[in-house]
């Protein structure tokens, strides 16, 4: 935490004229605390003119800012965030002004629940008013950190609850560009092409992205965000996903390459291969070149099987799930 | 192969008290509830439970209550469901949950389920599938899932299932094994685990586990202590936890102790601190690992105290 500079000027609320009327209360820890608790110096001292404040209930512009001052020393603590809330209502506060200290705080706390939540709260009282600037403030703190679960989270809900879908599309895009294994960007993806009210759906959607998914594979194949992506597009429509060659084609190509990691691939050619998958000549005899051949090794004509030992050995940390797959072919013979 | 340093760990949690100018510590003081139960429920696994002094713990508890029927993370804190369920879970390893006035927390819970079926947290309204578990468990432990419309909050968290087979915090939030294990241990404690694709969700999950045993919670992420817990217990209570390397696992936990003071980190070498050290000792419990007690992968609490609220025994 950042509060070193506030400290060396800081005048304890003990000094303040402003503040004598106001008897500090302290924390009743209880006796012999199981999992005590070592405070320090002013964050004790605002506490504890906090707790006189809050049980007071005074509602007051002073109380406001004495919430600020707690929060900067401790950001996570809800009890102070709630009143914070009650003082604002009661005010009647500037609500924009609260969107800009709740991004000071959140700019070195930006996995706190509670900010977030509170954003939230402002948010929804400022109404489509705030729309353009929740989608910049998530920008911003994805710029630091692009797979932030809480600004996520609040992008999702400024969309469905204020709109602003537009460029959605186009900044998942962007992010991928700058890191194709982000997988939050590829799940916003998701959530923009089967939730968006400018787009068409799922469907309609396919083919582009299926050819989007493709070429983030060939460029990346041991990325596992676009091989759910990809086979995410055809929930529930499992037929066509089999019966699409852009599928199969990109297993073969992956495996066909030297030094690629093959586990995704083999893994979606074992699904393609359950469902009923016909394998072709040369997708066969690319699997077998993967097979640690032994000598007199005679090709399996049940290539799934083929695939999952393949995988029992290029993935040994998950070995007891290729052994089970294995294990579920024979069961359907 | 190194070994738990179970004393050390007893140690550490006892003594957290005498650290000074601990930063972490300050910013816990609104969370005491969950470090209680992390560490009291660390102590039972580890057998030490009676190194406490229940009845000042309990009243403590107590004193958390508030008039709603929920309880602050500390005395004098506004109620949020986060400390009702580790209340709940302290008196319960305790054996005292015949102090509470169960009507009372209930209905406070009960309160706090929206019309989607999802819940609150508290009165502010944040919805979260975290809060559906919380809900379902403190409500299970205490016997009165029939105070909520159970089969809405199962919706809820069904609409919050993405296409990897995972479940994120709201509809159409990224999967995360922390939410898994909400979402799949609030299926189990209300008898649906059919709503999950298993084999999808389980290969997900044993996807999780990195180079160096460890587990991550998200795709590309580091491995990190507590994800022992989300993971474990989410393949456990879907019944596929023998697909990943527990071994490896294992191991990954016992590097992350301080075997000189104390305590586990979430990484090798890092800082330990109470939250890591009960999840590293809860995920080798779910290993099964000598010398430590079973851990219930759906209620976070030793195996003998949910036998005990069940079976009486
Ligand atoms: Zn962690």
């Amino acid at each position: 935490m950042d509060s070193d500079e506030g400290n060396a000027q800081r005048v304890p609320l003990s000094q303040r004229p402003d503040w004598s009327d106001v008897t500090p209360v302290p924390q009743d820890d209880g006796p012999n605390p199981v999992v005590p608790i070592a405070y320090k110096e002013d964050f004790v001292e605002t506490m504890n003119y906090f707790r006189a404040v809050y049980l007071a209930d005074e509602r007051s512009p002073r109380a406001l800012w004495l919430t600020a001052e707690a929060i900067r020393l401790n950001a996570g603590n809800y009890t102070v965030w709630h009143f914070r809330r009650l003082i604002l209502e009661a005010l009647d506060g500037d609500l924009h002004d609260e969107l800009g200290f709740t991004e000071n705080i959140a700019k070195s706390n930006s996995k706190n629940y509670q900010i977030w939540h509170h954003r939230r709260w402002v948010a929804e009282k400022l109404g489509t008013d705030a729309t353009s600037k929740e989608l910049e403030f998530t920008k911003k703190i994805l710029t630091l950190d692009a797979k932030n679960y809480h600004a996520w989270s609040h992008r999702q809900w400024v969309l469905q609850a204020l709109g602003g879908w537009d460029d959605e599309l186009q900044y998942c895009w962007q992010l991928l560009e700058e890191d194709i294994f982000n997988n939050s960007a590829w799940n916003q993806r998701y959530f923009v092409i089967t939730t968006s009210p400018l787009l068409v759906g799922l469907e309609a959607m396919r083919d582009s992205e299926v050819s989007y998914s493709v070429e983030a594979i060939v460029a990346h194949p041991e990325n596992e965000s676009p091989w759910r992506y990809l086979r995410g597009l055809y929930k529930g429509d499992i037929e066509s996903w089999v019966k699409n060659p852009q599928v199969s084609s990109v297993c073969l190509k992956v495996l066909s390459a030297k030094n690629n990691s093959s586990i995704f691939a083999l893994s979606t050619l074992l699904d393609l291969l359950c469902h009923g998958f016909q394998p072709s000549q040369e997708l066969r005899d690319v699997v077998e070149a993967l097979k640690a051949s032994g000598p007199n090794d005679q090709p399996d004509p049940d290539l799934a099987k083929t695939v999952c030992c393949i995988l029992e050995g290029v993935d040994p940390m998950r070995a007891n799930y290729w052994k089970w797959r294995k294990s579920k072919l024979m069961s359907l013979l | 192969m190194g070994e738990l340093a179970a004393k050390k760990h007893v140690q550490y949690i006892l003594s957290v008290e005498k650290r000074k100018d601990d930063l972490v510590s300050v910013v816990m003081e609104h969370l005491r509830m969950n470090g209680a139960y992390w560490g009291l429920t660390t102590l039972d696994l580890l057998g030490k439970l009676d190194n406490v002094d229940v009845d000042k713990v309990v009243s403590w508890v107590m004193e958390c209550q508030h008039e709603s029927g929920g309880f602050g993370g500390n005395i004098g804190h506004d109620p949020h469901i986060l400390y009702t369920l580790s209340a709940v879970q302290i008196l319960a390893l305790f054996d005292k949950l015949n102090v509470l006035d169960v009507d009372k927390v209930t209905n406070y819970i009960a309160g706090l389920q929206n019309e989607d079926g999802s819940f609150s947290g508290d009165m502010w309204g944040e919805v979260d599938t975290r809060f559906s578990y919380i809900s379902l468990c403190c409500l299970s432990i205490l016997r009165r899932l029939n105070k909520i419309n159970a089969e809405k909050a199962v919706n809820y968290i069904v609409s919050c299932k993405n296409l990897d087979g995972g479940f994120g915090s709201t509809p159409g939030g990224e999967s995360h094994a922390g939410q898994i294990f909400c979402c799949v241990g609030a299926l189990a404690l209300t008898g649906s685990l059919h709503h999950i694709d298993k084999d999808l969700l389980g290969w997900w999950l044993c996807e999780r586990q990195v180079k160096s045993g460890g587990l991550n919670g998200r795709p590309e992420k580091l491995p990190d202590v507590c994800y022992s817990w989300w993971v474990l217990s989410s393949l456990i209570m879907i019944d596929r936890v023998h697909w990943i390397n527990k071994e490896k696992l294992v191991q990954y936990i016992l590097d992350c102790q301080d075997t000189e003071n104390g305590g586990i980190s979430d990484r090798p070498d890092d800082a330990v601190d109470v939250y890591h050290t009960y999840f590293g000792v809860a995920g080798l419990s779910l290993l099964e690992y000598p010398g430590l007690k079973a851990i219930d992968p759906a209620y976070a609490l030793p195996v003998d105290v949910v036998n005990r609220i069940f079976f009486g025994k």
